[in-house]
C-alpha cells in the first residue's frame, strides 16, 4: 500500500497530464493505491490481471450502451450500474497490471491496439435486443461470481483484495440476470422466443470462458485455470435455465482466440469509440 | 500543531458522503485509520463499490477539512482489504439515513443457496408492507423500493455482505 498526495493532486488539476478519467483530482485508484504487495507484479501476473481487467472493461463499454436505451427506467439504471460496478474492477486490476509496465490504467484502456486486448469474445458480442443482453449476463455473472469467489485464495494479495471486493457486487448483477431470466423465459410466447434465440447466439463463446492457457499453470496458486470453473458453471447454469423452462443450446463452440489477441470484428468499433476522446485530445481533462 | 490521534479523527469524521450528506464517513465505516506521521496527517479510507465515484470528492474533502484545522499535509491512503460491507456502518448513521429518508441496511445479507428477502421498513411510515421496485438505484449502494401503505417512493442502502 502506498499514497499520494493531496497537494500534489489538487496542483495537478486543470494539468494536462491530469487523467482523462477523472473528474476530481482526488483519483479514485491508482496503481499505488491498490497495490497491497509494495511490489510490483510479476510480467506473468501482470498479463493475468490484464485478462481480468479487459474483460470487465469490455463488458463495462457495451452495458453502457444501455444507458438512456433500457426497456424502463430501472433497467437503465441497473444495466448503468452495473457497468459501473464492472468498470471499478477493470480500473483496479488494470492499474496492477500497468505497474509492471511503468504505466497507467489510462494508457492501457486508451493506447493499446485492438491485438494487445486479451478479453473473451463474449463481451464483445454486441447487445442485441434485451434479451441477448440478459442472456449475456446470466453467462457472465454466473463465471465471474465463481471466478472471483476461487480468486478469493489467490496467493497474490492485490489480485485476491480486488476480487473480494468484486464478488460482492458480482453478486447482484447475479441476481439481477436470474431474475429477468426467469421472467423472460417464464413470461410471453415472444418473451421466451427471444430468450431462446439469445442463447442460441450466445453459446459458441461460452467454450472460450474456460481455456485453459499456459500462463494458468505458469502462476500456480496466483491464478485460477478457468477449466475447473467449468462443472459448478455448468450446474449453475443449467438450473436457471430449467427453473425458466428453457432449453440448454446444444450448438458447438465457436474457436475464439481473444486471449491470443485475435478478437471479432467488433471489438475495433468498440475501441474506436472508447478511446476516440483520449486520442484526440491527448491529456485532456475537465 | 500538536493533536491527538483522537482529536485527529474527529476532525476527520466530519467530512460526509457526497451523494448522501446526512452521513459522516464514519457512519458509513469507511474512515478505516487517522494518524500522524511526522507532521502529515494519514487518512485510510475504502471504497463501498468498486465504481464509488464518490471517493474522489471524499479524498478532497479531507484535504479541505483538515487544511482548515491547520494541518496543511494531509494524505489519504485507499485500501481494498478488508472489503467494505454495510455491517461497518454505525448504528447511529443507520438512524440518520432513517431520518433522512433513506431505509437503513437491514440483516447481513445473503449468504447462503437461497436468496432471502428481509422486510424492508418504510422510513416515512415505517410499515413493513413494501415492494421493491428495483435492485438498482440512483447510486451503486442503493435500491428503489415503494410503500404499499403510504404509497411513497423511497431508496433503500442496500446489504452488502
Amino acid at each position: 500500500m502506498s499514497t499520494h498526495d493531496i497537494d500534489h493532486s489538487l496542483d495537478s488539476f486543470g494539468d494536462s497530464t491530469a487523467s482523462a478519467t477523472r473528474v476530481t483530482p482526488g483519483n479514485a485508484l491508482r496503481p499505488e493505491d491498490i497495490a497491497i504487495a509494495q511490489a510490483k507484479p510479476s510480467e506473468q501476473v501482470a498479463e493475468y490481471a490484464l485478462r481480468l481487467g479487459d474483460d470487465a472493461l469490455i463488458l463495462a463499454q457495451r452495458l453502457s450502451h444501455w444507458i438512456s436505451r433500457g426497456p424502463e427506467i430501472e433497467e437503465d439504471i441497473a444495466l448503468g450500474n452495473i457497468a459501473l460496478d464492472q468498470l471499478g474492477h477493470a480500473r483496479s486490476f488494470l492499474s496492477y497490471a500497468a505497474k509492471v509496465w511503468d504505466k497507467t490504467e489510462d494508457d492501457l484502456a486508451y493506447w493499446r491496439e485492438e491485438e494487445d486486448f486479451r478479453s473473451l469474445h463474449i463481451v464483445e458480442q454486441p447487445n442485441g435486443d434485451f434479451g441477448v443482453t440478459i442472456a449475456r449476463q446470466l453467462i457472465i455473472s454466473i463465471y465471474q461470481h465463481l471466478l472471483y469467489t476461487a480468486l478469493l485464495e489467490s496467493s497474490d494479495p492485490t489480485i485476491a483484495a480486488i476480487s473480494a471486493k468484486a464478488v460482492k457486487e458480482v453478486d447482484y448483477h447475479r441476481d439481477h440476470a436470474i431474475a429477468w431470466t426467469l421472467r423472460l423465459g417464464l413470461g410471453t410466447e415472444e418473451s421466451a422466443r427471444r430468450m431462446r434465440h439469445a442463447l442460441d447466439v450466445l453459446w459458441p463463446y461460452v467454450g472460450e470462458m474456460f481455456e485453459d492457457e499456459e500462463l494458468h499453470a505458469t502462476l500456480g496458486d496466483v491464478a485460477v485455470a478457468p477449466s475447473t470453473l467449468r462443472a459448478a458453471w455448468d450446474q449453475e447454469f443449467s438450473a436457471v435455465l430449467a427453473d425458466a423452462e428453457l432449453a440448454l443450446p446444444t450448438i458447438p463452440f465457436a474457436m475464439a482466440r481473444g486471449r491470443r489477441g485475435e478478437h471479432s470484428e467488433h471489438l475495433g468499433f468498440i475501441l474506436a469509440e472508447m478511446q476516440v476522446l483520449a486520442r484526440k485530445h491527448p491529456g485532456a481533462s475537465w | 500543531m500538536i493533536a491527538t490521534v483522537t482529536e485527529l479523527r474527529e476532525i476527520a469524521a466530519r467530512v460526509t458522503d457526497p451523494e448522501i450528506p446526512v452521513l459522516t464517513i464514519a457512519d458509513l465505516g469507511i474512515l478505516r485509520n487517522v494518524e500522524l506521521e511526522d507532521d502529515t496527517v494519514v487518512v485510510t479510507i475504502t471504497p463501498t463499490y468498486s465504481g464509488c465515484p464518490a471517493m474522489d470528492a471524499i479524498t478532497e474533502d479531507l484535504g479541505t477539512v483538515f487544511k482548515a484545522s491547520g494541518f496543511g499535509k494531509v494524505r489519504v491512503n485507499l485500501v481494498l482489504s478488508p472489503a467494505w460491507s454495510t455491517d461497518w456502518m454505525s448504528d447511529s448513521g443507520k438512524a440518520k439515513l432513517e431520518a433522512y429518508g433513506i431505509a437503513p441496511p437491514t440483516g447481513t445479507g445473503h449468504r447462503g443457496p437461497v436468496t432471502l428477502g428481509l422486510g424492508v421498513k418504510c422510513p416515512q411510515c415505517h410499515s413493513l408492507n413494501t415492494k421493491e421496485l428495483s435492485r438498482f438505484g440512483s447510486t451503486s449502494c442503493k435500491s428503489m423500493y415503494q410503500c404499499k401503505d403510504c404509497l411513497e417512493p423511497f431508496d433503500y442502502f442496500k446489504v452488502l455482505s
